[in-house]
């Protein structure tokens, strides 16, 4: 089946509600209507309106409410309008949710997922742009994933479903519909925690993730560069491993997101490279980011965004020095 | 210590032992209205207003109604990134609205019109709608905001009200917020509060029946809106939403009481007619049938037929009405299409009072790459039209 990222959302719903009944789906406009950006369409028909429910408008109450159901034996999966509309929930988030396996030394767990799209680029109002995956990596206890394809986001939301803990599912809401390609049949899983190599190569590494990958594989597509291109998957946990490696090979490193710059992933990663290949490195890590603002506002948010020349222009400062 | 009325009441006595159950069904809220759906009235409620303001009243919910249209048109050319429709909440948006002063603070969900009543341009309102920062710094001007994380602005009304009570300001502040807001914890934290300290805020709720998809029987277990003050220890007034002088009339009556330290909560009940945005499908969760009831409670064509009772219809042109308000949009729009091309800088500015020096460099070498790549203009535009 050929599938878009957000069907590839509500196809991994569909399959884990059909092998798990203990997977309830709830959140603001999800059941009725099937969800603002349609991305747990049919579910309410298919699952009935005890598995699928329209919450009031109230985020504390989803995800305070899906960790109390996840201690008590269920698995919700609970949707967050936008990325925007978490904070009130940041309590939530840091005060239970990541907090319930530490805090009962595992005698009670949190199985659960909150998605919400995120991140900069589809025209809408304030707080419908911004990428803070680095704020909620911060929170020890909880997973953080944001995939980058279709076949990836199947695979990763259907492990974050089943994962004993709880996980952060970012959704790249500005290529929710710009790429189709084959989903895996079935009962498809991407481990959490493991970065994959999208294109291999021996001058940079080139680590991204989310609606970064389009542009980081266009950039180095039309330069020719022979470049390593790692779309990291997991945030957290994050995958070292792969990365370092690569580095090892390379020499050079480079990246990118599109959240702001200051303490954002990429300075963890670059921790990271530093702990453990910096007798490797023949040149400074590169970061290509957000700014340290607000996004701008709909007319002026590209000016925000990592495009290809702003990428392509990091990578060959990273390949020069 | 506050000298409001109810915390003077003393707590009611001991019962006879039985477990008593305080329900919702003790409790009877009653709806204000003054002109019935079938045009009757009681001349004695009519609220004092002179005639003319009994017109401008009607002229500000045809600019209400108009502006609405003409949005909804541009964004489907377009030109607009996406709107709001107020269709239906006239009356709501214009009786409350015209109770304010222009020290009051207004801090709007669904409700654009009142920006226009205290000074601001469509051109701004058409500025709010393509992501124009200069949209807010406007309202600002006027003492008002639009939140869109909804319920976020509530506690933000509390200490607003809250200075003002500090200075014995002569204002109120005020915090438009839907059906939906209501279920926010910001709303239960904001609202306690104002109960709490006596502050002079007051909260006007326009029940307009859905959050997005969600109809408001299913957001609460509350019977209604209005009661939800009283657990905070504030005042109530449910109000018919698509009768403009209730409304006027309710809000007036609450925002005397709140400059006193009263906080006030009316919930005024109305419908949104149009879709929620224009990127939202009604017909995916609401039947056509709802809608053509809600249809024939127009609150403009109420309010008319009112005008029309009371021999005040003569002196409106309703055509000329409509005309002027079109012109004023066509010039609003002509302007708003002139914006001048930003620079990058406006990026930077205002995050802090002073640019750190890391965010200069940031902002350095953007400049310098825009200089040296000019293939980033295929991937960046200014949209001056959202
Ligand atoms: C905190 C928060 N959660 C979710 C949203 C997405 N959203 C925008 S409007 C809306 C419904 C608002 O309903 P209501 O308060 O009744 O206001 P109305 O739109 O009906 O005027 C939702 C869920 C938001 N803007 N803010
Ligand atoms: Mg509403």
């Amino acid at each position: 089946m050929q599938a878009t990222i957000v069907q590839a959302v509500n196809e991994a719903l569909h399959g884990a509600m059909e092998r798990d009944d203990r997977v309830v789906v709830f959140g603001e406009d999800v059941a009725e209507s099937g969800g603002v950006f349609r991305a747990t369409d049919e579910l309410l028909e298919e699952f009935g309106s005890d598995r699928v429910v329209d919450t009031p408008l109230s985020e504390i109450a989803i995800v305070g409410g899906a960790t109390g159901m996840a201690m008590y034996g269920y698995r919700p999966v609970v949707e967050i309008q936008f990325s925007g509309f978490l904070p009130p929930a940041f309590d939530q988030l840091v005060t239970n949710t990541s907090r319930i396996r530490w805090r009962t030394r595992g005698e009670l767990t949190a199985p659960m997922v909150v998605r919400m799209p995120y991140g900069a680029g589809v025209r809408a109002l304030e707080h419908h742009s911004e990428s803070l995956e680095g704020a909620y990596a911060h929170i020890p206890g909880l997973k953080v994933a944001v995939p980058s394809t279709p076949a990836d986001t199947k695979g990763l939301l259907t492990a974050a479903i089943r994962d004993p803990d709880p996980v952060l599912f970012m959704e790249p809401k500005r290529i929710y519909r710009s790429i189709r390609e084959e989903l895996p049949e079935g009962d498809h899983e991407v481990p959490l925690g493991e970065a994959a190599v999208r294109r291999e190569g021996d001058a940079v590494t080139v680590v991204a993730w989310g609606a970064m990958m389009p542009p980081t594989l266009e950039a180095v597509d039309d330069s020719g560069i022979d470049a390593e291109v790692i779309d990291l998957r997991t945030i957290s946990p994050m995958d070292t491993e792969t990365v370092v490696e690569s580095v090892k090979k390379t020499g050079r490193c480079v990246v990118v997101h599109e959240g702001p710059r200051t303490l954002g992933v990429g300075s963890e990663l670059i921790a990271r490279i530093n702990d453990e290949a910096l007798m490797y490195l023949e040149a400074p890590i590169e970061r290509v980011t957000g700014f340290d603002t607000q996004v701008p506002l709909l007319s002026m948010e590209d000016f925000y965004l990592p495009h290809p020349p702003r990428i392509l222009d990091g990578i060959e400062r990273a390949l020069t020095a | 210590m506050s000298d409001r009325e109810s915390d003077r009441r003393v707590p009611s006595a001991v019962g006879d032992g039985g477990v008593g159950l305080l329900t919702q069904a003790d409790l009877s809220v009653p709806t204000h209205q003054i002109v019935d759906p079938d045009g009757s009235y009681d001349p004695e409620a009519v609220p004092d207003l002179s005639a003319e303001e009994l017109c401008d009243l009607y002229r500000w919910m045809v600019t209400d109604r108009v502006f609405s249209r003409r949005m909804v048109n541009i964004q489907r050319r377009g030109e607009l990134g996406t709107f709001g429709s107020t269709r239906g909440q006239e009356a709501s948006i214009i009786g409350s609205a015209f109770t304010l002063e222009p020290q009051d603070w207004l801090y709007v969900g669904r409700a654009w019109t009142p920006m226009f009543m205290r000074g601001a341009s469509m051109t701004d309102m058409i500025h709010f709608w393509r992501g124009i920062e200069t949209a807010q710094q406007s309202f600002a001007k006027q003492n008002s905001q639009i939140a869109i994380s909804i319920g976020s602005h509530i506690p933000l009304v509390a200490g607003l009200a809250w200075g003002m009570q500090l200075d014995d300001a002569d204002a109120v502040a005020t915090a438009y917020i839907g059906d939906g807001a209501t279920s926010t914890g910001a709303a239960h934290e904001g609202i306690n509060l104002a109960g709490a300290l006596s502050l002079p805020a007051l909260f006007f709720c326009q029940n307009n029946q859905y959050a997005i998809s969600l109809n408001v029987e299913e957001q609460t277990g509350a019977k209604t809106l209005a009661q939800k003050a009283l657990a905070y220890g504030i005042d109530a007034i449910r109000v018919d939403g698509q009768d403009v002088l209730a409304v006027y009339d309710a809000v007036q009556t609450a925002r005397e009481r709140v400059k006193d330290g009263n906080p006030v909560f009316v919930e005024s009940v109305t419908y949104r007619l149009d879709a929620h945005t224009t990127s939202d499908d009604p017909t995916r969760y609401r039947d056509e049938e709802e809608v053509q009831e809600w249809e024939a409670k127009d609150p403009i064509e109420r309010y008319r037929s009112f005008l029309q009772s009371e021999g005040l219809w003569s002196r409106i042109d309703h055509d000329s009405i409509v005309d002027d308000i079109e012109t004023e949009f066509d010039e609003a729009l002509a302007t708003a299409d002139e914006l001048e091309e930003r620079r990058v800088r406006e990026l930077f500015a205002h995050v802090y009072d002073e640019l750190p020096s890391e965010l200069s460099r940031q902002l350095e070498a953007f400049e310098a790459l825009l200089e040296e790549r000019p293939e980033m203009d295929d991937y960046i535009e200014q949209r001056p039209k959202g």
